[in-house]
């Protein structure tokens, strides 16, 4: 690398939105190191999509590129319209486990069944920040948030898991506080084909640490720290033992055909066919 | 496959002439979710866009087929969208979503008997409201209505036209009855086809958005570093979300470039309304029984004329209270519980009578006769 890293290369001159303490600035600078690493300039050849919550907020329009800023839930869908189009470009989707996990989930599933090119970074903070902290497909069991004030009974989403299982090439999760693995995890997602998704565990503490019983940042990425269990160590434990662990790893790194190599293979065939008859 | 030129006379089903038609007019993109009556488009088209260099992919739901859409059109290609009524409902998120980031896209409703699943297979008119006020806020929308195969070829150029036009989404109005007949089209060789594309900016531009006129629409990919946004934007794209001047600056603008040229936009068809007593609006399917029902009229007291609706959104008001002025009474025939009835007793405003003509559910069509009968019973109470 003959070029420091630069900020500015990437983003315009724009305030943030997000909170003092919020997951999200973490996760920007490790994305932003790994495109640097991967010896990109600028981002002229990314396209940025996003959909609704403090996460879509990380590409949209902070960084100097190309941005798709979409409706709730709708970032895969879109980026899939672009992929198909515009197979040479990058196109990335930063979203929260809202947006990601809850309303846009059957269009990841979809995007990893199809094996889509495109990388997503989904920001767990496990609650949905932006509209003031309620319960997320990720929240972990027994959390209290504005919407399950006894404390939530539902089973938090693996969705790594589900990823792999759909047909992804790539699937991670790290928390924020494991840097150097969040951003190798991006370089390889930037780099891999085929779906990759990468999941940033992000302290939230305005909208989830507040409610759940944390006191400030400090206290819940201390909770990130000592509750994360590598991969390797959760297979061999029982799934009661894992309850408000958090995972970390990757889930899966193969090579198998996508979705756009196979599309133009047939496109091209039916143009030849179509002339010579 | 070894197929007829485009440009010839064929014996077409409705929807295999909206699917050559999006063909014709430059579509390189489809994206959809299978329905009846609509499915026909999309399986035409994955077999006929590849064969041109064009991709067509089925998605997971109906908002997906239309975010797929929304973002193949800023690549900078055509691209369109086929669904029905339950389809068109999921898809009105996004319908809000182009408008706001002025998307060029079309989206083609075969309109079926509703609410809800109804009757699948059975023609209906009651999408009439949803293709007008179908999303959320203050939007304005561009809906056509063909009433015959040709027209499904014509119109569906026409809406592609008007969408790169005025960068909106676009609304084929079709129905059940239009898209699954079979009957002459007659399409013309490329060069007589008006096709008409997007501005696209300098490289110096910098406002991409909610200009007094239509702003040129970037490409991503092209080095504009454009950001788009559902959300209140400035002329650049950026995020306003609480400001009440920009806010009311990008949606009146946006809701101005359709009201503004309105007159451009709006298409109909009159026919032996010199004169006539009885003036009948209508539109899509129930349209065809106007002809036969003229003609019936001649061996009654009266005299029927009509004007047909090619463009219900936006509505052709002006058409219609010019009608009203020349008539002693105005009937709407429609296969749905009122809706074009309304907009028409809206614009007329009490000068005639304006009486509504509905018939819904088991695909049936209001035939000439009745058409005549009830025309008569109402000139009768007007006498």
């Amino acid at each position: 690398m003959t070029e420091a890293f630069n900020v500015r290369n990437y983003l315009r001159d724009i305030r943030f939105p997000f909170c003092t303490g919020c997951g999200c600035l973490t996760v920007i600078s490790h994305f932003l190191r790994a495109v640097h690493e991967l010896g990109h300039k600028d981002l002229g050849k990314f396209v940025f999509c996003s959909g609704i919550g403090c996460a879509a907020w990380i590409p949209s329009p902070h960084f100097e590129a190309d941005s798709i800023h979409t409706a709730h839930g709708r970032s895969i869908p879109v980026a899939t319209g672009i992929k198909l189009m515009r197979p040479d470009l990058n196109v990335v989707v930063f979203g929260g486990d809202g947006d990601i996990a809850g309303i846009g989930l059957s269009h990841l599933v979809h995007a990893a069944r199809r094996n889509l090119n495109i990388m997503v970074v989904m920001i767990n903070n496990m609650i949905y920040g932006m509209t003031g902290g309620q319960v997320a497909p990720t929240t972990p069991l027994g959390t209290k948030t504005t919407t399950t004030p006894y404390g939530s009974f539902e089973h938090p989403l693996d969705v790594p898991s589900l990823v792999v299982t759909a047909g992804a090439s790539y699937a991670a999760r790290w928390t924020t506080t494991h840097g150097e693995q969040l951003k190798e995890a991006m370089k390889k997602g930037l780099t891999t084909t085929g779906l990759a998704f990468v999941e940033a565990v992000s302290p939230c503490p305005t909208a989830f640490g507040r409610r759940a019983g944390f006191k400030n940042v400090a206290e819940i990425v201390r909770w990130f720290r000592e509750n994360s269990v590598p991969l390797e160590e959760a297979e061999k434990m029982a799934a009661e033992d894992l309850v408000k662990k958090i995972v970390v790893g990757e889930y899966v790194y193969r090579k198998i055909p996508t979705f756009t190599e196979a599309l133009y293979r047939t496109i091209r065939e039916a143009e030849k066919s179509a002339k010579t008859k | 496959m070894a197929r007829k030129e485009t440009s010839a006379t064929h014996f077409w089903q409705g929807n295999e002439a909206c699917a050559e038609a999006a063909i014709a007019a430059g579509c390189r993109f489809f994206a959809g979710y299978p329905i009846t009556p609509a499915s026909e488009i999309f399986e035409h088209l994955a077999l006929r866009l590849p064969q041109v260099g064009g991709i067509t992919i089925q998605m997971e739901d109906e908002m997906a087929s239309l975010g797929a859409v929304i973002g193949a059109s800023w690549t900078g290609a055509k691209a369109m969208t086929a669904t029905s009524g339950p389809g068109f409902s999921l898809m009105q998120e996004l319908m809000g979503y182009a408008f706001m980031t002025e998307t060029p896209c079309v989206v083609v409703d075969v309109q079926r008997a509703g609410p809800s699943t109804g009757q699948a297979t059975k023609t209906g008119q009651g999408d009439v409201m949803q293709a007008r006020w179908g999303t959320h806020g203050d939007y304005n929308s561009i809906a056509l209505s063909p009433n015959s195969v040709q027209e499904m070829f014509e119109l569906t150029i026409r809406a592609f036209n008007l969408s790169e036009t005025y960068r909106t989404p676009v609304v084929l109005l079709a129905d059940e009855i239009v898209a699954h007949m079979r009957e002459q089209a007659v399409i013309p060789p490329p060069s007589q086809i008006k096709i008409l594309n997007r501005k696209k900016p300098k490289p110096t531009d910098k406002e991409f958005f909610n200009g007094e006129d239509i702003a040129p629409m970037p490409l991503i990919g092209e080095g504009y570093n454009v950001p788009v946004t559902g959300s209140t934007h400035n002329e650049h794209g950026y995020r306003f979300t609480a400001d009440r001047a920009v806010h009311d600056k990008l949606v009146k603008n946006l809701i101005g470039k359709i009201r503004n040229n309105a007159e451009k936009i709006v298409d109909y068809e009159s026919y032996n309304i010199d004169g006539c007593d009885v003036g009948v609006v209508s539109f899509g399917c129930t349209s065809r029984a106007i002809y036969e029902t003229v003609e019936l009229a001649k061996k009654k007291d009266f005299t029927v004329g009509s004007v047909r609706l090619k463009t219900i959104w936006p509505f052709p008001g002006e058409t219609v209270r010019k009608l009203a002025e020349n008539v002693k009474l105005i009937v709407v025939p429609e296969l749905n519980m009122r809706e074009v009835f309304y907009e028409v007793e809206r614009v007329v405003h009490g000068a005639v009578p304006v009486v509504p003509i509905n018939k819904i559910g088991g695909g049936e069509m209001i035939t000439p006769e009745e058409l005549l009968t009830e025309i008569a019973r109402s000139v009768k109470k007007v006498d």
